[in-house]
């Protein structure tokens, strides 16, 4: 099992302190939303727990051990992350990206073996994308290229998987779908699995634990269905809003309130 | 199938070397040439042969394929289309320590005159990697850009006012400042070879570790990779094949951004395969432009640094345009 999380962890970036002493403790095998408006440090802290971010005090424990006292081949094969808009270089197929998942376990003498066959090709299915896996990256749809990306981090066989917004720059179509296919690997494997979402609505949904982080630390934290409420979005997002139940899921779901521009709509109706 | 299209490209680099030797001011029946080798007996066609000719031509194709990998190296550890050996200020510290070397401190001889090329390159690229990492974002295509089109000025302008300064050295420096691989002798390519010859060994074992970096520091890192050690491994490379090179045969521009362009696009985006065609097209580019460059004023001959000058700009601007993605 994978299970990761932060002991009094302080983040700076460019001399400015981000989180202070931050205790965070990531439950396994679910899937976890980091939520909070720009700049309030969820994706800093998601870096930080892969360990491309230095901590400048505390630690993020991986199994038991400071990841920073790993290597990074060990850190690699037990946790991976998808940063935000990944790029790969003009060309790239879709099974030459999904081959640089198995880079961990690859070493100057060992090469390429059964086992990294194995998982490219389970990573590839898992995906949908084993049809397009000659295909190159710049050919397929951006819904199509983040599942390639997705299949990548799936090669390297990790309990644990980061990913920062995979959802931006896709449309709701895609949004959704990429949404329901970490669900499914999520249920079947029972991988751990960390994520950035800006869609309030779409964690809610896909979540079955929220971290809600405002101004560098954790405002509050547990089921959607058990923490977000108004006052949360209004902490959090500092946006005033009504909080239904989501009709066909039963999750929440965040009605924002609009400034001035359709207020007089808005009066009508509800009267 | 690429594996047979590079043994075909040797073929074509050892073509090319073999009209490198025959054709020129002089041209040289290819039958002579065997007969230099096997029955040597001083005429002067087969003087040229021995003396100009098969070391013009051996410096051509060594320092090509070296500029080539140095620019496909630090075109994947700077994610930046338009990095090269002199577009970066690598090129032009190298020949400002070979000329001041030569001119101030009077030393002569290839070997010294090697490392002098290999601590410019070394000096101006870390001066150029430090400037184009100050700030906040760190280290950004855009800065390295602007920092190595400002140290290479930097000291082309030093080089070109030392030599100004000291009238007696222009004559000789000036044709070597373009870039020109004529009037070599074989003791001058021993001497950069070994340095050549190790920094293509580092490129070829960095290639499968490329494919990884080429994806950005963070996916790379994510993977695993110990990116500075990389990148350190590389910037190695970079030095010993830029610097030698320099030394060679002066800053010869432009080899180092085409050729990794045209491979990647006859290629494909695996580094495995990108470095070692990197090194026989480059050597090919090179043999050509030198074989070329016979004939731009017969019977004077033109520095082949001006014909990579020729071939690279609209080159250049086409990449320029395109903005390519490397990584």
């Amino acid at each position: 099992m994978g299970s990761i999380e932060a002991r009094g962890l302080t983040l700076s970036y460019g001399g400015t302190s981000i989180f202070e002493s931050l205790n965070l403790t990531i439950p396994d095998g679910l899937v976890t939303v980091f939520i909070g408006s720009n700049g309030c440090g969820k994706s800093t802290l998601l870096r930080s727990m892969a360990r491309l971010l230095k901590p400048r005090d505390g630690a993020v424990v991986l199994d038991g051990k400071d990841i920073a006292r790993l290597s990074s081949k060990e850190v690699a094969r037990k946790l991976s992350i998808l940063p935000q808009g990944p790029s790969a270089p003009e060309g790239l197929t879709v099974l030459q990206l999904v081959k640089q998942g198995r880079y961990p376990y690859q070493s100057w003498l060992q090469q390429w073996s059964r086992e990294d066959e194995e998982s490219v090709r389970s990573a590839l299915e898992a995906t949908g994308m084993a049809a397009f896996a000659e295909r190159p990256l710049d050919s397929l749809s951006g819904g199509q290229r983040q599942r390639a990306w997705i299949a990548m981090t799936l090669a390297q066989q990790t309990d644990i998987i980061l990913l920062d917004e995979p959802t931006t720059y896709l449309d709701l179509t895609h949004q959704i779908e990429i949404l329901d296919l970490l669900h499914e690997l999520n249920g079947r494997d029972k991988r751990t699995i960390v994520m950035v979402l800006h869609d309030i609505n779409l964690a809610c949904r896909y979540a079955d634990h929220i971290v809600a982080i405002r101004e560098g630390a954790v405002y509050a934290q547990g089921n959607p269905a058990d923490i977000v409420d108004a006052s949360l979005i209004e902490a959090v997002f500092s946006l005033r809003c009504d909080v239904i139940r989501d009709p066909l899921y039963g999750t929440p779901l965040c009605i924002p309130h609009g400034k001035s521009a359709r207020k007089n709509v808005r009066e009508a109706f509800v009267h | 199938m690429r594996i047979v299209f590079l043994i075909f490209s040797l073929f074509v680099l050892l073509g090319a070397v073999a009209c490198s030797i025959a054709f020129g001011v002089t041209d040289i029946p290819f039958a002579k040439i065997v007969e230099a080798f096997t029955h040597f007996d001083a005429s002067q066609e087969q003087l040229i042969v021995r003396t100009a000719r098969v070391p013009r031509a051996l410096i051509a194709a060594a320092v090509g394929g070296s500029l080539a990998v140095a620019g496909t190296l630090m075109q994947v550890i700077t994610r930046n289309p338009i990095a090269s050996p002199s577009t970066y200020g690598v090129n032009a510290g190298a020949a400002f320590f070979v000329v001041l070397a030569s001119g101030l401190l009077g030393i002569d001889g290839q070997a010294p005159l090697t490392w002098a090329g290999l601590i410019g390159a070394g000096a101006s690229g870390a001066i150029v990697f430090v400037l184009g990492s100050l700030g906040r974002d760190g280290m950004t295509p855009v800065k390295l850009t602007l920092a190595g089109a400002t140290i290479a000025a930097f000291f082309f302008s030093l080089t070109q006012g030392y030599m100004l300064a000291d009238g007696r050295m222009f004559d000789q420096v000036l044709v070597w400042m373009v870039g020109s691989v004529a009037g070599r002798n074989l003791d001058q390519l021993l001497n950069v070879l070994p340095f050549l010859g190790i920094g293509l060994v580092i490129a070829l074992l960095l290639s499968r570790h490329l494919n990884v970096l080429a994806m950005g520091d963070d996916l790379a890192k994510g993977l695993g990779q110990s990116t500075a050690r990389i990148k350190g491994l590389a910037s190695l490379a970079i030095i010993l094949l830029a610097g030698a090179s320099v030394a060679a045969a002066g800053p010869i521009a432009f080899v180092g951004i085409i050729v990794p362009h045209v491979v990647r696009y006859l290629v494909g985006g695996d580094y495995r395969w990108i470095v070692p065609y990197s090194a026989v097209f480059g050597a090919i580019l090179l043999v050509g432009a030198d074989l070329g460059s016979r004939y731009i004023a017969m019977p004077s001959e033109i520095p082949v640094g001006v014909a990579t000058a020729i071939l690279g700009v609209p080159f250049f601007v086409y990449i320029a345009r395109k903005g390519r993605r490397v990584g």
